[in-house]
C-alpha cells in the first residue's frame, strides 16, 4: 500500500499537471526566450569568432558563421600565454584558499553557533562589517607586508589572504546555520560525556559537511574570479591566474579580433564548465549567502 | 517540559548554576575555537586596514618612510573634483547594478516562477534562469574583455550589426566616447547582475505561501495584480537585503573599469575603487590613495551597519511569529 501512495509523489516533481497554455502565455514564453538568447549572444559571438579563420573574418565580418572552423587561434593563445600554467595557478588558489576559509569559519562558527560564547553578536557584527571593507583599503599594506616576508609574487600569499579574508563571510554564514543545530543531539552527546572537540569532530562536522561543501564550491568561484589583490601581488607571468592573464594580454591582441575572441572564450570556458557541473550547488550557495 | 528546553536554549546562564561548574567551563572552552579565526583575521585584515588608515595620514611614495601630514590628504580630497566625480559615476553603477537589476529581477523571477514554470514546466524556467545567470559566473575581467571586443568601434559586433540594419549613425565609439563610456559600462553591469537577483528572488518566492496567490486567483486577480500586491509585498526582506548588498558591490566596482576603460576617456569612468588604485600604483601618491580607500571603507561600513540592523529586525520579527 505504501508503494501505491509513494509512487505518485515521486512522479509529482516532473509530471505536475501544467496549466493551460494560452496564446498570451506563448507570447510571454517567446519574449523571455528571446531575452535569454540575447543574454547569451556575447558568448555565442566569442565562440563563432574564436574558431573563424582570420581571412573569413576580414571578408565576411564578425557576424558570419565560420565556413571552415579552426582551432588554431585557441591553440596559439594557449601556448602563447602558457594557459596550462595559468589554469594550474587558478586551481591552486581556488582549492587551497577555500579549504583555509572553511576550516577557519567552521571553528569560529562552532564557538558562536554551538558554544554561544558571550559577545557573539559583536563578533558576528565585526565579521559582517569586515566583509564589506573594499579590498582597496587593504591592498597596499598587504603589498608591503608580502614584500617584507618574501611572499610577494608568490601564489601562497594569495591563498593565505583569500583564505582569511573570505572567512568573514564563511563565519557569518555557518554561524547562522549552526545556531539552528538541534539542541537534543548536543545534549545527548554531553550526557555521554563527549567534550567540545569530540562533539565538533564526531557530531557537528559530519552533519554539516553538505553545507561546508556548498560553501567551498561557492568560494571556489569567488577565489577564481578575484582580481585586484592578485593583480597587485602577482606581477610575473608564471604566477598569474586565469582572470589576471586576460587583463594583461588584451593589449597585444587588439590587432587580431579573432585571437581576442579566442582569448575571451578560453578564459570563460573553465567557469562555464564548472557552472554546468555544479549548477545546483552553486545556486544553493548564492541563496544561502544573500538571505539567511 | 518543552518550556524548560526553550529556557535552556535562550538563557544558558540560568542553566549554569544547576550544572555546577560543568556548564560554565563548557561555555568558556568554546572561546578556544575562536582563536585561529580571530587571530588570522585580525592580523591579515585588521592589520592591513589600520595600516591603511595610518598611511592615509602620511605623504608617501611607497619607498622609504611615510611622512606624517595629518589631515592634509583628506583636505585635498574635499577639493579634488575627480574624487567627487568618481562618486557620481558610482551612482551610475548603483543604478545599473542595484536598482535596475532588483526591479527587473523581481519581475522576471516572478514570471519564471509562477507564470512560466506552471505552464511550461520547471525545466524551462530553470534553463532560462541558468542562461540569465551565465554572465555572473565568468570572471569580470573576461566578460570585460569580451564586451570591449563586442563594442570595438570598427570591426566590433555591435557596430557591424548597427551598420547592417542601416543605423550607422548610431555606430559610436562606445567605450572611447566621453558620454557613451559610462552608459556602456552601466548596460554591461545590468547584463552581468540580473542573473544574481533572479536567482535570489526565485528562491525567495519558493518560501512564500502559495495559498495567498490561489485565493487571489479565485477572487479574479490577474497575474500582474497578484505580482504587484502579493509577490512584491511578501518579498520585502529579500528586496531590501538585495538592494543594499548590490549597492555595496556597485560602490566597490573595479575590474570592469580596469579592463574596459581604465577610468577613461579622461576621467569619464573614474570610480572610487579605481581612483585609489590609480594613486597607489600610477601616481604613487600612496597616502592620497589610502585616504580615498578609507573614505570608501567608511561609507561601506555605514551600509553594512544598516544591513545588519535590517536583518536583526527581520530576525526579531521572525522570532515573534
Amino acid at each position: 500500500m505504501s508503494a501505491e501512495v509513494e509512487a505518485p509523489q515521486i512522479h509529482a516533481s516532473d509530471k505536475v499537471e501544467l496549466k493551460k497554455k494560452t496564446f498570451a502565455s506563448w507570447v510571454i514564453f517567446a519574449v523571455l526566450a528571446i531575452v535569454v538568447v540575447f543574454w547569451l549572444f556575447p558568448f555565442w559571438m566569442a565562440i563563432i569568432n574564436a574558431v573563424k579563420p582570420q581571412a573569413e573574418f576580414v571578408n565576411n565580418g564578425v557576424l558570419a558563421l565560420p565556413q571552415h572552423p579552426t582551432l588554431s587561434h585557441i591553440t596559439k593563445f594557449w601556448s602563447d600565454v602558457n594557459f596550462s600554467k595559468k589554469l594550474t595557478n587558478s586551481i591552486i588558489v581556488s582549492v587551497w584558499a577555500p579549504l583555509i576559509t572553511v576550516a577557519l569559519s567552521f571553528m569560529s562558527a562552532y564557538a558562536i553557533g554551538i558554544g554561544k560564547v558571550r559577545g557573539r553578536t559583536w563578533i558576528l557584527a565585526l565579521f559582517m562589517i569586515a566583509f564589506t571593507i573594499p579590498q582597496e583599503a587593504l591592498v597596499y599594506p598587504l603589498y608591503i607586508a608580502a614584500k617584507k616576508i618574501h611572499l610577494y609574487d608568490n601564489l601562497w600569499s594569495i591563498v593565505i589572504i583569500f583564505g582569511v579574508l573570505q572567512s568573514a563571510f564563511g563565519t557569518y554564514l555557518l554561524s547562522s546555520v549552526l545556531a539552528e543545530f538541534p539542541e537534543e543531539i548536543l545534549e545527548a552527546a554531553k550526557i555521554d560525556g563527549a567534550g567540545s572537540f569530540k562533539i565538533l569532530w564526531r557530531i557537528v562536522l559530519p552533519l554539516l559537511t553538505p553545507t561546508l561543501l556548498v560553501l567551498a564550491t561557492f568560494l571556489f568561484i569567488w577565489d577564481w574570479n578575484e582580481f585586484l589583490i592578485p593583480l597587485v601581488l602577482l606581477p610575473s607571468n608564471d604566477n598569474q591566474t586565469v582572470a589576471l592573464s586576460m587583463a594583461y594580454t588584451t593589449g597585444q591582441w587588439t590587432s587580431e579580433p579573432t585571437a581576442r575572441a579566442a582569448a575571451a572564450l578560453l578564459g570563460a570556458l573553465p567557469s562555464i564548465l564548472f557552472f554546468l557541473v555544479f549548477q545546483r550547488t552553486l545556486m544553493r550557495g548564492v541563496t544561502m549567502g544573500a538571505v539567511k | 517540559m518543552s518550556a524548560v528546553d526553550v529556557s535552556e536554549v535562550t538563557q544558558p546562564s540560568k542553566v549554569a548554576p544547576k550544572k555546577k561548574s560543568g556548564g560554565k567551563s563548557g561555555n568558556t572552552v568554546y572561546y578556544l575555537y575562536l582563536i585561529p579565526g580571530m587571530i588570522s583575521f585580525l592580523v591579515v585584515v585588521g592589520g592591513a586596514f589600520f595600516y591603511n588608515i595610518y598611511i592615509s595620514f602620511t605623504k608617501w611614495n611607497g619607498l622609504g618612510h611615510p611622512h606624517w601630514v595629518g589631515m592634509q590628504n583628506y583636505q585635498k580630497l574635499m577639493h579634488d573634483q575627480v574624487f567627487w566625480e568618481s562618486f557620481v559615476h558610482a551612482f551610475y553603477f548603483i543604478v545599473a547594478m542595484s536598482i535596475i537589476p532588483t526591479f527587473l529581477g523581481v519581475f522576471i523571477a516572478a514570471l519564471l516562477f509562477d507564470y512560466i514554470a506552471p505552464r511550461f514546466g520547471n525545466k524551462s524556467a530553470a534553463y532560462m534562469r541558468a542562461g540569465l545567470y551565465m554572465p555572473q559566473i565568468v570572471p569580470l575581467t573576461i566578460t570585460g574583455i569580451m564586451w570591449a571586443w563586442l563594442l570595438q568601434p570598427t570591426s566590433g559586433v555591435i557596430n557591424t550589426f548597427l551598420t547592417r540594419i542601416g543605423l550607422e549613425r548610431y555606430a559610436l565609439d562606445w567605450l572611447g566616447g566621453e558620454k557613451t563610456a559610462i552608459i556602456s559600462l552601466s548596460v554591461i553591469m545590468v547584463w552581468i547582475q540580473i542573473g544574481y537577483t533572479i536567482v535570489i528572488f526565485m528562491s525567495g518566492m519558493s518560501r512564500l505561501d502559495p495559498s495567498l496567490h490561489e485565493a487571489a486567483q479565485i477572487d479574479g486577480a490577474s497575474w500582474f495584480q497578484r505580482f504587484r500586491v502579493i509577490t512584491w509585498a511578501q518579498l520585502g526582506p529579500e528586496i531590501s537585503v538585495v538592494l543594499l548588498t548590490t549597492t555595496v558591490a556597485a560602490l566597490k566596482v573595479f575590474a570592469p573599469v580596469y579592463v574596459m576603460t581604465g577610468g577613461g576617456p579622461g576621467t569619464a569612468t573614474q570610480v572610487p575603487a579605481f581612483f585609489s588604485y590609480f594613486h597607489f600604483f600610477t601616481t604613487t601618491k600612496v597616502g592620497y590613495g589610502a585616504a580615498v580607500a578609507t573614505v570608501l571603507a567608511v561609507i561601506l561600513t555605514i551600509m553594512a551597519v544598516i544591513i545588519l540592523n535590517i536583518q536583526n529586525r527581520q530576525q526579531a520579527g521572525a522570532n515573534k511569529r
